[in-house]
């Protein structure tokens, strides 16, 4: 029973490690707490339900999902980031979060405030190895974001594109200077941030075959603890803390009952944070303005 | 006046008393995104208090407010060992937190949210309102404000001019938290009921959007963004479906011509200099 219970974790874990990494990206790279994300998030389940509503094929619908998603990165990037290089720091995340309401109530006006039931995509295929139900779809959502994860991990060490980003990351200035196209690098790193966040959306809708105007904030946030718990800007302290917020999600769900999720989630985030500023696989801090 | 013009007022009021929590952080430099959570441990004792012990209103709301400031002085010390960003998780998780705990006391009602027998009308809300913003107008005229903007502006220089920094910071989020606490009293009393679920972090980053949208760097800044958020989604009320997104919308371009927030301290320079050519 507490293997079933670890199978379930991970397979949330996987949807928590995607939204991680979106923001994680946004942070390591830019600097930026883009709070937008889980409206990105919202975006890609419900696009996709829509899509799948209105009879299309479900590629078509995710493909659609995706963009949608990441057409609404590039406004972010547009209205809130690239605007605000010389105010505060803290003003962007005013601002993405402005489009965090924009998008729940845009989505909110068209198509109301009910849990939509997602169909179910991946026939209902389990498998069974000694006792353990692993469900299809479970399966499928843990290999897609193992894939984008090392697909992203993979670009970013080995790619010259990645290359570029990662010089962004480390000094913008010194990158400006060595030839680096910043401006146009930057939401090219907003689009793979959408891209993965909505992606998480839309596998969560699958997993719970269920869509709404306010799916994004709950997982969104929890996404928040698994970035920092990892460490902030590091892509295997996404996977790592996402994983980890996904066991201890189920595991005190199994052990302590539903009421002491947040007790245990945002108590676990922020004992990390008192004991290792840093995260668990972050980089020494370095003074940040914000 | 109105019952829903009171209405208004009151959640103006509440609106306010929050917006100056996380202002007094904030000036010192430090996003508070938990200011929920110190609403909630003030609304939550202060109800108890009245409700158990049979405590007058007079005292109950400050007790809460000075337990919410006593427990920001306790996570203060380790919390405020994180910086900047880490900082504002930390406080973000600290909301969080708090608010999933009194979500499982049973003394408190639990999930099923507590009734408060007393009630505190909406003129004493308002009253306590306008006092918070005087008293917080007092401190922005002493040597501590001035303080806790040079910490905000350059923590090393103002550290190497001999200022205790560690400690204005953690009297900021204390000051902060003791006012969220009494807002969180007055809510409690005011509405007769309290349950977790309200103080959420949403309530929290909805705060620290007035804050920022109005400005931080003058003390009029959170009562301009206080009064804002309250009163235009009334105004847009005619198209109440829209109503939100419109509001949004206005939150992103307001924020993307004005990234200082509305008020801006060059702002009342531009008055006080065009009120002296006048003269």
């Amino acid at each position: 029973m507490l293997a079933q219970q670890i199978v379930n974790g991970s397979m949330l874990g996987s949807i928590y490690v995607l939204v991680a990494v979106a923001f994680t990206i946004a942070i390591g790279i830019l600097n930026f707490l883009n709070f937008s994300i889980p409206g990105l998030f919202m975006l890609g389940g419900m696009v996709s339900w829509a899509m799948l509503a209105a009879g299309w094929h479900w590629s078509a619908a995710i493909i659609t999902a995706l963009c949608a998603a990441a057409a609404v990165a590039l406004l972010v990037e547009r209205l809130s980031y690239r605007l605000m290089a010389e105010g505060d720091p803290e003003i962007p995340l005013v601002s993405s979060l402005g489009f965090l309401v924009l998008l729940e109530n845009l989505v909110l006006i068209r198509f109301g405030s009910d849990q939509q039931s997602f169909p179910a995509l991946i026939p209902d295929f389990n498998i069974r190895a000694a006792g353990l139900v692993i469900g299809g779809a479970q399966l499928v959502s843990l290999l897609v974001a193992v894939a984008l994860v090392a697909g992203l991990s993979v670009f970013l060490k080995a790619t010259s594109t990645g290359r570029r980003i990662r010089a962004i990351a480390e000094s913008r200035e010194t990158a400006t200077v060595l030839g680096v196209n910043v401006s146009r690098l930057i939401p090219q790193v907003f689009v793979f941030s959408a891209v993965f966040t909505a992606m998480g959306g839309i596998l969560f809708a699958m997993n719970y075959q269920q869509a709404s105007p306010f799916m994004g904030e709950v997982v969104g946030f929890k996404g928040v603890a698994a970035m920092i718990i990892g460490g902030m800007g590091s892509i295997w302290g996404a996977i790592l803390g996402g994983m980890i917020i996904g066991l201890a999600e189920v595991l005190s769900i199994h052990f302590l009952g539903a009421n002491m999720v947040n007790i245990t989630v945002y108590g676990l985030l922020l004992v990390i944070l008192i004991i290792r500023p840093q995260g668990l696989l972050g980089a020494s801090l370095t003074r940040e303005k914000l | 006046m109105t019952s829903y013009q009171l209405g208004i007022l009151v959640i103006l009021s509440f609106n306010i008393i929050a917006a100056y929590a996380v202002y007094l952080p904030l000036a010192a430099g430090q996003l508070n995104l938990g200011i929920a959570g110190f609403m909630a441990i003030g609304a939550y004792a202060a109800a108890y208090l009245t409700n158990e012990f049979d405590w007058s209103v007079a005292f109950a709301i400050p007790t809460g407010g000075l337990l919410a400031g006593l427990i920001a002085l306790i996570v203060a010390v380790p919390v405020l060992r994180t910086h900047g960003i880490y900082l504002a998780l930390a406080t973000f998780a600290l909301g969080q937190l708090i608010a999933a705990v009194f979500l499982n006391v049973e003394a408190v009602g639990a999930a099923a949210g507590y009734p408060v027998s007393t009630y505190v009308g909406a003129p004493w809300v308002i009253a306590a309102a306008v006092v918070i913003v005087l008293v917080v107008f007092l401190i922005s005229r002493t040597r501590f404000a001035l303080y806790l903007t040079a910490v905000k502006s350059d923590v090393v220089v103002a550290d190497l001019l001999g200022l205790n920094v560690r400690g204005l910071q953690v009297a900021g989020f204390t000051i902060g938290a003791v006012i969220a606490g009494i807002g969180g009293g007055f809510y409690a009393h005011h509405f007769s009921f309290v349950e977790a679920q309200h103080f959420s972090v949403l309530l929290s980053v909805y705060t620290a959007l007035y804050v920022l949208l109005g400005g931080t760097q003058t003390v009029w800044g959170p009562l301009v963004g206080a009064a804002f958020f309250t009163l235009l989604p009334e105004l847009l009320r005619t198209s109440s479906q829209w109503r939100y997104a419109a509001f949004a919308a206005l939150i992103i371009l307001i924020m993307a011509a004005r990234p200082q927030g509305l008020v801006t301290a060059n702002l009342f320079h531009r008055f006080r200099r065009r009120a002296g050519d006048a003269s």
